[in-house]
C-alpha cells in the first residue's frame, strides 16, 4: 500500500487573528482526483497554501507521502500551480525559462540544468499544447497562455502529486478544453490531483471525489454527481430551496410592471 | 585611438580602468535580479547605509571601504528581515534606509571632525584616485559577485521570479534573498570609487533597463546588460579623460545614453513586428 500523497488532519489557520480554517482534515489517495470547493473567503486557497508551507498553520498536522510537511525534501514529488499568474517579473523571461524553474526540486541549492532537464522542459511545455511558443517572451502571451504556462512549470517537475489553485479562472472556453485532456493523460498515468476550484466546467467528468468548504469548515467530503451547481457549490440536499429569481430577466417592459 | 594609448601611460588611468571593467559587469550582474524583484531602487537604498558605513571608517581610522562593506551588507540584511518578518512595505523601508544612510553618515563624519564635503570622494567617485590596495579589494570582490550571480542564476532566477514557487520547490528563499542584497552591498562599495553612492544604482539598473528594451529572455538580457554595463563604464571613463569631465557622472550618462538608443531600435523592432504578424494571431 502506498502512502497518501496528501493528509490534513485538524488543520487551523489563522490571518491576522482572523480564523480562516477550523479543524479541516483532507486527504488525496495515490491516483486520485480530488477538487476543492467553495465560494470566496471560504479558505479553499488558504488550505492548499497551508498544506505546501505557504501559510503557517496554529494547529494540525500535514503530511505529505507520509512525511511530516517540515521534514518533507521530496520536492519533486509535488507540483504547484499558484492561483494568479505570477508570470511576469521586472525582467523578460521565456516561457522556456519560467518552465525550466520547475526543474528546481531536483538540484534546489546550485547546479546548472542537463539534458533531462531540457527534455523535461520541452515535454511539459508540447504537453500544454504552446510549444511554438516556448522562446516567446511571457509577456506577449495571453493570459490564458500564461497560466498554461505556469501548469508546464508543474509538470516539468514530473509530479506525483499536483495541486492546482483555480487553473481555470478566467481562462476561457478553449484552453479550459486543453487543460481538461492533459488532466485526463496525467490521471490516467497515474498523477495525484487537488484542484480547487469556483467552476468545473468540463473538468467535472475527471473528479474522483469533492470537498466543499464553507467558512473554513469542511461542509461536504464525497461524490461529485451530488453537487448540482459547482458555482454556487450547493450540495443536492440544500437545493430543494426554490430557485431565487430576480424577475427582471430580459424584459423592459415586464420591469415596468413590477415596478 | 592614440589618446586612448596615451591615457593608458598613466598608472592611475590604468588602475581606473581595472576598477572601470569590475564594475561595469558586477552591477549589472546582481541589478538584473534586483530589477526582476521589483527592487530596482535597492541599490540606492544601500549605497546610502554604505555612506554611515564609510563615516565610521573616517571616525574609527579604518579603511572606509572595509566599514561600508560591513555596513552595507548588515543593511542589506535588516531590510530582507525587515520584507519577510515585519509589517513594515518593502518602499517605507527602503525610505527609512536613505534617511538614516544619509544622515547617520553627515552626523558621523561631524563627530570625526570632518566637514561633510570630505564625503565627496565617496559621493561621486573617485576612480582616478585608485591605488593598489583599493584595485585588489574591488577585484576580487568584483569577481566573487559575478562569479555567484553567473553561478546560481537558475536559482536566483526562480527566487526573484516567484518567491512562493521556488519555496514550494525546497529552494532555500530566505537564504538566497539574503544572498542577492548582500551582493548588491558588496557591488556598491566596489562601485563607491568609480560611480560613486549616489549614482551606484544607475549603474546597477539602467544596463539592465537598456538590454531588456531588446531582449526576450532571462539570460540575454542578464548577459547584455553585463556587456553594457562594461561599456558605459570604460567609455564614460575614457570619454570623462578626453572631455575632462568627472568619470563617475560620465559613465551614468552614457548608460543612459544606450538606454536611450535602446528604447528607440526596440519600439522601431516592436512595431515592425506587430505589423507582420497576421491578423487571426493576434
Amino acid at each position: 500500500m502506498t502512502e497518501h500523497p496528501l493528509k490534513v488532519r485538524g488543520m487551523t489557520v489563522a490571518l491576522d487573528g482572523r480564523p480562516v480554517l477550523r479543524q479541516v482534515d483532507l486527504d488525496v489517495s495515490a491516483g486520485e482526483f480530488v477538487t476543492l470547493l467553495g465560494a470566496n473567503g471560504s479558505g479553499k486557497s488558504t488550505l492548499v497554501r497551508a498544506a505546501i508551507g505557504l501559510v503557517p498553520t496554529s494547529a494540525g498536522t500535514v503530511e505529505l507521502f507520509g512525511t511530516p510537511l517540515r521534514q518533507f525534501k521530496d520536492r519533486s514529488r509535488l507540483g504547484y500551480v499558484p492561483q494568479r499568474s505570477r508570470a511576469v517579473a521586472g525582467v523578460p523571461a521565456t516561457m522556456q525559462e519560467i518552465v525550466m524553474s520547475g526543474r528546481l526540486a531536483r538540484r534546489r541549492v546550485a547546479g546548472w540544468r542537463t539534458k533531462a532537464d531540457i527534455a523535461a522542459v520541452d515535454a511539459a511545455i508540447a504537453k500544454v499544447g504552446l510549444s511554438d511558443r516556448a522562446r516567446s517572451s511571457v509577456s506577449e502571451m495571453s493570459g490564458g497562455q500564461q497560466q498554461r504556462a505556469l501548469i508546464a512549470r508543474a509538470l516539468a517537475t514530473e509530479a506525483e502529486l499536483l495541486i492546482m489553485d483555480e487553473p481555470i479562472a478566467g481562462v476561457d472556453h478553449d484552453n479550459q478544453e486543453t487543460l481538461a485532456d492533459l488532466l485526463a493523460t496525467l490521471v490516467g498515468e497515474g498523477t495525484s490531483v487537488l484542484l480547487v476550484a469556483h467552476e468545473l466546467g468540463p473538468l467535472r467528468p475527471l473528479i474522483d471525489r469533492a470537498v466543499v468548504l464553507e467558512r473554513g469548515e469542511v461542509t461536504y467530503d464525497g461524490d461529485v454527481v451530488a453537487i448540482r451547481d459547482a458555482e454556487h457549490v450547493h450540495v443536492h440536499h440544500h437545493s430543494s430551496r426554490p430557485e431565487k429569481s430576480d424577475g427582471f430577466s430580459g424584459n423592459p417592459v415586464g420591469r415596468d410592471q413590477v415596478v | 585611438m592614440t589618446r586612448l594609448f596615451e591615457a593608458l601611460q598613466f598608472e592611475f588611468m590604468r588602475y581606473a580602468l581595472a576598477a572601470a571593467i569590475f564594475t561595469g559587469l558586477a552591477a549589472p550582474a546582481v541589478g538584473t535580479f534586483l530589477v526582476q524583484r521589483r527592487l530596482a531602487l535597492l541599490g540606492d537604498g544601500l549605497g546610502h547605509v554604505a555612506l554611515t558605513g564609510v563615516a565610521l571608517g573616517l571616525l574609527a581610522n579604518i579603511a572606509p571601504t572595509l566599514t561600508a562593506i560591513v555596513v552595507a551588507a548588515l543593511g542589506a540584511v535588516l531590510i530582507e528581515l525587515l520584507r519577510m518578518y515585519g509589517r513594515t512595505s518593502a518602499d517605507v523601508a527602503l525610505a527609512m534606509l536613505f534617511y538614516g544612510g544619509i544622515a547617520g553618515g553627515v552626523l558621523l563624519t561631524n563627530l570625526a571632525g570632518e566637514s561633510a564635503a570630505s564625503l565627496n570622494a565617496f559621493l561621486f567617485g573617485a576612480i582616478t584616485t585608485v591605488g593598489t590596495g583599493d584595485l585588489v579589494l574591488v577585484g576580487v570582490l568584483g569577481l566573487v559577485v559575478v562569479v555567484v550571480s553567473l553561478g546560481l542564476s537558475p536559482q536566483l532566477f526562480a527566487v526573484c521570479q516567484d518567491e512562493e514557487h521556488a519555496k514550494v520547490s525546497g529552494v532555500p528563499v530566505r537564504a538566497y534573498s539574503i544572498l542577492i542584497a548582500v551582493l548588491a552591498a558588496v557591488t556598491i562599495t566596489v562601485a563607491m570609487q568609480t560611480v560613486g553612492l549616489l549614482l551606484v544604482s544607475a549603474l546597477m539598473v539602467v544596463p539592465v533597463a537598456a538590454s531588456q528594451q531588446l531582449t526576450r529572455s532571462f539570460r540575454t538580457t542578464h548577459l547584455a546588460a553585463m556587456g553594457i554595463g562594461l561599456f558605459a563604464a570604460v567609455g564614460g571613463l575614457f570619454g570623462s579623460y578626453e572631455i575632462d569631465t568627472a568619470p563617475g557622472p560620465t559613465i551614468v550618462i552614457l548608460a543612459l545614453a544606450v538606454f536611450a538608443v535602446a528604447s528607440l531600435i526596440g519600439a522601431v523592432l516592436t512595431r515592425t513586428r506587430s505589423r507582420r504578424r497576421p491578423v487571426d494571431s493576434l
